[in-house]
């Protein structure tokens, strides 16, 4: 969901470019609670697999894509504030290195797809968390709940950006409905990735897994137990 | 668990979790479906995918996912896709490193980043 150059005007790319340096600049002073030793290599290795995912576009039917976004799946392994500081270094590394999302619109893209993804795709599984079992093996479930809701979530703001700044004189009506179909069944390949990824590096390092903290701990004690 | 099994099982999962990312960029992208994503297409369906205006140049040798000046594609967007991931695993590398809180107990020495998962294991000791 890459917003190119030219679809929302210059005063509304200014402004989401104000929001996405707020939220960036609060990401970055908030991150480095989540960041020590051990997280901050594995935060690296997730903004690559992200960029490394959003490559990967599969087939939604009727002639369309869809990709990874990332932004549920990073908050999930890294920490909120860390997975929107990866999904801005993608970004980042898109806009400049591969031509991919417009430079004036990386602040758009940013707001997109690392702030409002991560907000709503973290927010949701925390609450997809509280409800199930507390345990380890709930963990890749909620977070492909967070996943699922992430992508239309950005797809929603994306169609309010355009009824407000959008260089195109076309019915936001139209516009919603398609964005929020589309973007929903791009929701259920997203749930897809994000809970295998999570459920993959669960099951060999929870340890590892910002979102699995508190849960992971109960491991050691269990493989001790069985040891003696 | 042997203490020496435990560390080769944690350079393990760096080891497979880096191949996979290359392997993905580098090798499945190739495969990826070529249709417009989601919102190229809606913008298409609807009437303003005109109004997109074309790429700034950066002079990078990767737009568009190719590298510039390989004529085979899957070499060409192989190379791009292993450049990319090298890239972000650099800027996003090195930012989440200067972040980093500096706990006083995880500073015995200079070995302190090579051992990288540091848990406290009072066998080594």
């Amino acid at each position: 969901m890459h917003v190119p150059d030219g679809f929302l005007d210059a005063p509304t790319s200014v402004a989401t470019g104000v929001v996405a340096a707020a939220g960036v600049g609060i990401a970055l002073r908030r991150a480095r609670a989540e960041l020590d030793d051990r997280t901050a290599p594995m935060a690296g290795l997730v903004a690559a697999f992200v960029f490394a995912g959003q490559m990967i576009n599969f087939p939604v039917g009727a002639g369309t894509s869809g990709h990874l976004l990332g932004g549920a799946l990073a908050a999930v392994l890294v920490g909120p504030w860390t997975g929107a500081l990866c999904i801005s270094v993608v970004l980042l590394v898109q806009g400049l290195f591969m031509a991919d999302g417009g430079l004036t619109a990386l602040g758009t893209n940013i707001t997109l797809l690392a702030l409002i993804s991560v907000v709503v795709g973290y927010g949701a599984f925390v609450l997809l968390r509280a409800v199930l079992p507390r345990s380890v093996a709930s963990v890749p479930i909620a977070a492909a709940g967070g996943a699922l809701v992430s992508v239309p979530a950005a797809a929603a703001v994306f169609t309010l950006l355009f009824a407000i700044g959008g260089t195109a004189d076309v019915a936001t009506g139209k516009v919603l409905t398609a964005m929020l179909g589309w973007h929903t069944v791009i929701g259920i390949g997203e749930a897809v990735v994000t809970g295998l990824v999570v459920s993959a590096v669960v099951a060999s390092r929870p340890d590892l897994v910002h979102g699995a903290r508190g849960l992971a701990a109960r491991r050691p004690l269990v493989t001790s137990e069985a040891a003696a | 668990m042997s203490s020496t099994s435990r560390t080769s099982g944690r350079r393990r999962f760096w080891a497979v979790a880096l191949l996979v990312t290359l392997l993905v960029a580098g090798v499945g992208s190739y495969y990826a479906s070529s249709h417009p994503d989601g919102l190229e297409y809606v913008a298409e369906k609807t009437g303003f995918i005109d109004t997109a205006e074309d790429p700034v140049d950066t002079g990078s040798p990767f737009a568009d996912y190719g590298t510039k000046g390989v004529e085979d594609e899957r070499l060409s967007g192989g190379i791009a896709g292993v450049a990319g991931v090298g890239l972000t695993l650099l800027v996003g590398g090195g930012l989440f490193w200067l972040l980093r809180r500096r706990t006083p107990a995880d500073q015995p020495g200079p070995q302190d980043d090579a051992r990288g998962d540091s848990q406290p294991e009072p066998a080594h000791h």
